[in-house]
């Protein structure tokens, strides 16, 4: 009896000690916020107060929403497209860049280096590229892609997002795959040679299923982060041409502080929420459930 | 043999034009920032006849570089300082108290991982509008704790709960504190996590423009944000933008060839975890 008050004292001092600044800075900054945030959807909040609940109005509205609905549709097609071809593209530079030649380590670095900086910059480089330098290079080597400014259009200015999140997150990816393709084990590689396996059946029969976790992690990791993409879209498009290439975050971030409709905002924010639980929930354990059949 | 190594060699020849497609941006707006607007008009690819360095002076000048250039360090650096110290430390409790409270604790801090900011962000700004918490920038080396504590914690928590706990045990045996001990004992032993969560941190806050566009008044405002208002204002001066983004892009370049290693292995031991 005397031991376990003992050992909770000193429980308590340890948490006093250790745990309990950490836990109230997380509680203020992002537990608190967030609960507020899906409290005031059941409410007429203004930005600062509240004087009513008003049930699932903001929900009914929010879905009533069609530019809403375009943001959603928007960032559905951009994750799927950006989560084929990021990681396609991420995998083949990790198979290129594990050859063993001199020079991969340049290579690598070409590769990774847009991953360092941030999106804004990023969206700024490629704004630039297809608004001046591209149309011109197009007209004066009479190329026909590029002769017209791809954010003009919102089929084009879709896919010049994509672009730009395959080349600022391939690299991100193809670090992750490197590590995955470098801890498999040679004898494994050596036994499939010896047998007779080519370069195509050993990759496709040995390799990627004995580093399915890469694919795991840089499928969610690309998930999450353009489910989440604000940055290169606001410096990029900014959303336009006619809102029609807004990601639900910038759409969200117009809908509170551009147009001032808090609580529609707010509740856009907390579906966009679900969607993204729902969607890396599902992915991880589907990953998970061929990562365990292999 | 000899023929994978011809087949090795195509394979490497289409990776090095890969990289060359994938550095051709940042090419183009090196090249283009020692220009005059008529000549990028002209020819995007031709050398400048006349290298204008001016513009970079130009570019310093009017987006306050220096200035941008301190804050995102001042912000950088005292963020990630504190997210070591206060992560690590909570880790170390979470990982040694076998308790329900500390179980649910590390459970609801994992779950966070996956909360966009943005589902937030409007409630944020309203709180701490109104507690007078924003245009502060130790405010916003508070918020970085708060949003970085999650990621932090799960990296040493990993590590820690692999360092035996008869290390503590001897050390309290001796008479140390139990902060004595965190701090003399466990805590070296946790460097290349803190290599890895100081590495991952830095860039996400070094990059980040969201979070500091809605706390930062325009005297304190970080390098991107100052980045993004300068090319926005400076829009037809395209050879004045391009010296912009240049010395936008270089601190972060540089921090990446003097960290090559250390930034690849922590990258990818923060992904992997």
């Amino acid at each position: 009896m005397a031991r376990t008050t003992a050992k909770r004292i000193a429980n308590v001092k340890n948490f006093a000690i250790f745990g309990l600044i950490p836990l109230m800075i997380f509680a203020l900054v992002l537990v608190t916020p967030f609960i507020r945030g899906i409290f005031y959807t059941f409410t007429d909040w203004n930005g600062f107060e509240y004087e009513e609940f008003v049930g699932f109005a903001n929900y009914e509205a929010s879905l009533a929403d069609e530019t809403f609905w375009q943001a959603i549709w928007m960032t559905f097609g951009y994750v799927g497209a950006s989560l084929v071809l990021v990681n396609l593209v991420g995998f083949t530079l990790a198979l290129l860049v594990t050859i063993p030649m001199r020079g991969a380590n340049l290579l690598r670095t070409a590769f990774f280096v847009p991953n360092l900086i941030g999106g804004v910059i990023l969206g700024l480089i490629w704004q630039f590229l297809f608004d001046q330098a591209l149309p011109t290079i197009s007209e004066n080597l009479s190329l026909p892609i590029f002769q017209e400014n791809w954010l003009l259009k919102p089929e084009t200015a879709f896919w010049s997002l994509v672009i730009v999140t395959v080349w600022q997150m391939s690299g991100y990816m193809m670090i992750i795959y490197v590590t995955g393709l470098m801890s498999i084990e040679k004898d494994v590689l050596e036994a499939a040679l010896i047998d007779g396996s080519t370069g195509w059946r050993t990759l496709t029969q040995i390799k990627i299923p004995l580093m399915a976790s890469a694919f795991t992690i840089s499928l969610f990791l690309t998930l999450r982060n353009t489910f989440m993409a604000y940055d290169v879209n606001l410096a990029l498009t900014g959303g336009g041409p006619y809102r029609s290439t807004e990601l639900i975050s910038l759409h969200v971030f117009k809908e509170a502080f551009g147009f001032g409709f808090f609580g529609t905002g707010q509740s856009q924010a907390v579906l966009m929420f679900l969607i993204i639980a729902v969607a890396a929930i599902t992915q991880v354990i589907i990953s998970k459930r061929t990562e365990v059949q292999r | 043999m000899k023929r994978q190594r011809a087949i090795n060699r195509v394979l490497f020849a289409i990776g090095a034009v890969f990289a060359l497609l994938y550095a051709f941006p940042f090419f183009m707006v090196l090249l283009n920032s020692f220009k005059e607007k008529r000549a990028i008009r002209n020819d995007p690819l031709a050398l400048p006849d006349e290298w204008l360095f001016e513009n970079y002076l130009e570019a310093a000048q009017k987006m306050d570089y220096w200035i941008s250039l301190g804050n995102s360090i001042l912000i950088t650096v005292l963020s990630v300082s504190a997210i070591i110290v206060v992560s690590s430390m909570l880790a170390y409790y979470l990982a040694r108290t076998k308790t329900k409270f500390s179980a649910v604790t590390f459970l609801i801090l994992v779950s966070s991982m996956i909360v966009p900011f943005q589902a937030l962000m409007i409630p944020f700004v309203g709180l701490f509008g109104s507690l007078g918490m924003l245009a502060s920038q130790p405010a916003l080396v508070f918020f970085y704790v708060g949003f970085g504590v999650a990621m932090s914690t799960f990296l040493y928590h990993g590590f820690i709960k692999n360092i035996p706990t008869e290390l503590d045990e001897a050390a309290s045996i001796d008479g140390a504190s139990a902060f004595a001990t965190f701090r003399r004992i466990i805590f070296p032993m946790l460097n290349p996590v803190t290599a890895t969560v100081a590495i991952i941190n830095a860039l996400w806050i070094w990059n980040d423009y969201l979070l500091p566009s809605l706390v930062l008044t325009q005297e304190q405002r970080t390098l991107p944000l100052r980045t993004y208002v300068f090319y926005g204002t400076y829009t037809s001066d395209y050879g004045l933008a391009m010296a912009g983004l240049v010395i936008s892009i270089i601190p972060i370049i540089a921090f990446y060839f003097l960290m090559q290693k250390q930034i690849i292995a922590g990258v990818s031991a923060g992904a992997v975890k």
